[in-house]
């Protein structure tokens, strides 16, 4: 039985070689089977919906995927599934700070998001940080951020500085284990970096929960 | 807590739905006096199982439609996540409780519920209207009817920031 009840969206991530050639039918359909299938046999829960601005219907298979395809060298087809909740993704946020302030508006942005909203997002969470990249690339960074080991850190050792200044100023929010109290509110920052504009510095925030759920398989 | 005895569930897509047959004043298929309000959706059911994984959703997103269900009599809700000011304001003017559940501890309390009938709205399937009877279900109490909030109290006895 799933440990959390919100099964969430699947977001899949594939990166596909370039040597691979798909044959027998369409890629996307065939990712939307397997979350079906999966869905299905697991007795997972069926949470998406069309028309999300008005009737919101459900789709009843969980479909569609959320699906991001990265073209890579080799041979092989790595698939990455993300099922992601609906209260930690419910705490996403985007903004894009004048370049001037740097570490500290990036700090302090993160913080004041977790002091807000985190408590919603089932603290203790893992905060993905995606830093760069023009919008929708900023917060595609922060998403992949969360297929980490949770609290390995950014090889990068001033991005690395980043995750553990974030980290720690948000443990001294108090909001704790589902919002009770506590010195623990995150688990880890993982923080992803894309080169920005000479005009930007883009910060997304994406949350995950504590039940952190993701798999992969290499094809 | 331990609670046990009966609450309704109803989350998102059916709160809608109520609040439109209260303001069209259309019958409902339940009475709300003194009843217990838990904000689920839970998993399909596996064979030889009462119920599927069923913790608490965010109930910040009913926020809009409480009020109006603490006026019909609704005198405890269980969710996780703050809740508004005006649903606050409403719970102490009708002395009503919020209490919270661990979000992801979804299988623990589905051990709590003996039983699951339908009650209203089967065509929106998770989010449908269920009655559950429950057994020593834990949950902590987030708003009590003398105004406190865990979530303000907990934070500030640990914020060193």
């Amino acid at each position: 039985m799933p440990v959390c009840q919100d099964t969430g969206t699947a977001v899949v991530f594939l990166e596909l070689g370039q040597e691979v050639h798909i044959v027998g039918g369409d890629l996307t359909d065939a990712v939307n089977q397997g979350v079906k299938r999966g869905y299905d046999a697991g007795y997972l829960r069926k949470s998406m919906v069309t028309r999300p601005f008005s009737a919101r219907e459900n789709t009843r298979d969980n479909t569609p995927a959320v699906i991001h395809t990265e073209i890579v060298p080799g041979a092989n087809l790595r698939i990455r599934v993300l099922p992601k909740g609906g209260g930690a993704e419910n705490c996403s946020r985007l903004t894009v700070l004048p370049p001037s302030r740097g570490h500290e508006g990036i700090v302090e942005y993160v913080v004041n998001l977790v002091d807000e909203c985190g408590c919603n997002a089932c603290p203790p969470l893992i905060i993905g940080v995606g830093i760069g990249g023009t919008s929708e690339q900023t917060m595609l960074l922060a998403k992949k951020s969360l297929l980490r080991k949770i609290g390995a850190h950014n090889t990068d050792p001033e991005i690395k500085g980043l995750e553990k200044k974030i980290l720690d100023e948000v443990n001294s929010l108090g909001t704790g284990p589902m919002g009770y109290g506590g010195s623990v509110t995150a688990l880890a920052v993982h923080i992803e970096v894309f080169p920005a504009h000479i005009a930007s510095l883009p910060v997304a925030v994406n949350m995950q929960c504590w039940c952190s759920r993701h798999r992969e398989a290499l094809l | 807590m331990l609670l046990t005895g009966s609450m309704l569930t109803a989350r998102d897509a059916s709160h809608k739905l109520i609040v439109e047959a209260l303001v069209n004043k259309a019958d409902l298929p339940f009475d709300f006096d003194g009843q217990t309000i838990y904000y689920t959706g839970p998993t399909p059911v596996r064979p030889g199982h009462i119920v599927g994984s069923a913790g608490p959703t965010t109930s910040g997103r009913m926020d809009k439609y409480t009020p109006l269900l603490l006026e019909q009599g609704v005198k405890c809700m269980i969710g996780k996540g703050r809740r508004s000011a005006e649903v606050k304001q409403a719970m102490l003017k009708h002395h009503a409780v919020y209490l919270a559940a661990v979000g992801g501890a979804g299988v623990l309390l589905s051990h709590t519920i003996r039983r699951i009938a339908p009650v209203a709205y089967p065509e929106l399937g998770t989010e449908a209207v269920f009655r559950l009877e429950v057994e020593d279900f834990p949950a902590v109490v987030i708003n009590d009817i003398y105004g406190g909030d865990l979530y303000d109290t907990g934070k500030a006895h640990y914020r060193t920031k």
